[in-house]
């Protein structure tokens, strides 16, 4: 079972039924019982980073979180893997959940071409820079779509592919042990997105 | 670089896809859940619902609709139609759609752009307009095209995106149905006035057209229903033939 932590960020309608349509059991839950119980777990997540990690905070579950990254497959989308850094930049300096190196910034000010609009969102190409048994399914170049303001810097050694705009290199893949993150959102990048989907359910 | 995005719209009506010529005599067209299969497979970007159901048994089974497309394809889905309130947003957004479409009800309800924006974010807030050209000015037209506001669309453009819209749909409806291409001065107007992408609506004929509309650089996706309805354009062949201009295009 691969559970998508709930905890009041986000819609979880589109995850949840791509989980499902790949024939992977999924269940929502902000439990602790069913985190440690799951063969994988997602932390998903939209909107602003201190807002959301104030949430995570409020459910006592970051503890559960920080072990069971150590044991097993743990993915985080979006805003989900930017949480999953040592801080972020967004409104403010807020402190991330440290599980890999690096930190959030904003996509804004490292543009040099002003005219380049802000969020980055869209269909973008997703560059393998290193292989990984998540990209077992994909094709280097794909499609995927992006939905951000802020993206993740500093932290080369754990990035696995990455989307270029305009003279920024964009984090895509990351991966540090158990923990991968993409900053685009699988569950909504067509067919590419389910295969990477795929790939984590049997990593 | 990010891909120039190719956008079918449905109108949906009592559960099926409707579309019009300058938004009269509306015609039945085919399923909107085949329909959106059909779209995804052939490489759509992304794909528009517009609820035009005024009934409360249209509107369920609308979301109806929506919650079958959302849980079998997995691109973004934006609904729009009668969204007039946060309540409209939840029931959307529960159903599976990605943004939210406001177009009359931001007319209605001046707040309405930044409650949303605030509690959902901007990228989930998309401002739907419908323009035509009134006494040498680009006017906001209510209703579905049907009521003149007297409001200055460009205006109005920009007081939404200042309140949080993440996204514009321009509509010329001086173009709309006449597939003579999309209103590229309308166009360029609004993309010299706001800096959130602008999804181009009305106009488009053939592949040309879509052509021409990509070699304006503030324009990031067009919208098309009956020419894609009708299979006049495969979007396939469409995004091959920009690509092979040009154009980038997620293939």
């Amino acid at each position: 079972m691969i559970a998508i932590v709930d905890y009041g960020v986000g819609n979880l309608f589109s995850l949840t039924s791509s989980l499902r349509y790949l024939g992977l059991e999924a269940e929502v839950t902000g439990d602790a019982a069913r985190l440690r119980a799951a063969e994988r777990i997602i932390l998903p997540g939209v909107g602003a980073f201190g807002d959301a990690r104030q949430k995570l905070e409020d459910t006592g579950l970051v503890p559960v979180l920080l072990e069971e990254a150590e044991k097993k497959p743990f993915l985080g989308i979006c805003l989900g893997m930017q949480l999953l850094f040592e801080r972020s930049l967004e409104y403010g300096d807020h402190p991330g959940l440290g599980l890999i190196p690096g930190r959030v910034i904003d996509l804004r000010s490292a543009l040099k071409d002003k005219s380049l609009k802000v969020p980055h969102m869209g269909w973008n190409s997703l560059q393998v820079k290193r292989d990984d048994p998540i990209f077992r399914y994909f094709r280097d170049g794909e499609y995927v779509y992006y939905v951000h303001s802020f993206f993740a810097a500093d932290c080369a050694e754990s990035t696995l592919a990455t989307s270029g705009y305009g003279n920024v290199s964009v984090t895509g893949v990351v991966r540090r042990g158990n923990v991968w993150g993409t900053q685009f959102h699988p569950e909504k990048s067509g067919d590419a997105g389910l295969r990477l989907l795929k790939a984590f359910g049997e990593l | 670089m990010l891909a120039k995005r190719i956008i079918p719209c449905l109108d949906v009506k009592n559960g099926r896809v409707v579309k019009g010529t300058n938004f009269e005599g509306l015609r039945d067209m085919a399923d909107p859940v085949e329909m959106a299969r059909f779209y995804n497979e052939s490489g759509a970007d992304e794909l528009v619902f517009y609820d035009i159901t005024a009934s409360v048994e249209g509107r369920t089974l609308f979301t109806d609709i929506l919650r079958r497309v959302a849980g079998e394809i997995f691109i973004p889905l934006t609904v729009g139609g009668g969204i007039g309130s946060l309540e409209d947003f939840d029931r959307v957004l529960k159903c599976g759609a990605d943004k939210v479409s406001v177009n009359s009800g931001a007319i209605r309800n001046p707040g309405l752009i930044a409650e949303a924006a605030r509690k959902y974010g901007d990228q989930c807030v998309v401002l739907s307009m419908d323009v035509k050209r009134v006494d040498g000015q680009f006017r906001l037209f209510a209703k579905g095209g049907r009521e003149d506001t007297g409001i200055d669309a460009m205006e109005w453009a920009v007081q939404g995106v200042k309140n949080g819209a993440g996204e514009i749909v321009l509509n010329s409806i001086d173009t709309d149905g006449v597939k003579g291409g999309f209103d590229l001065e309308m166009l360029d107007a609004l993309a010299s006035r706001v800096d959130v992408p602008i999804i181009a609506s009305g106009g488009a004929g053939k592949l040309e057209d879509f052509a021409e509309l990509f070699t304006h650089p503030g324009i990031d996706a067009g919208l098309a229903a009956s020419i894609f309805h009708t299979r006049q354009v495969g979007i396939r062949d469409l995004k091959q033939y920009l690509r092979a201009q040009g154009v980038e295009m997620r293939l």
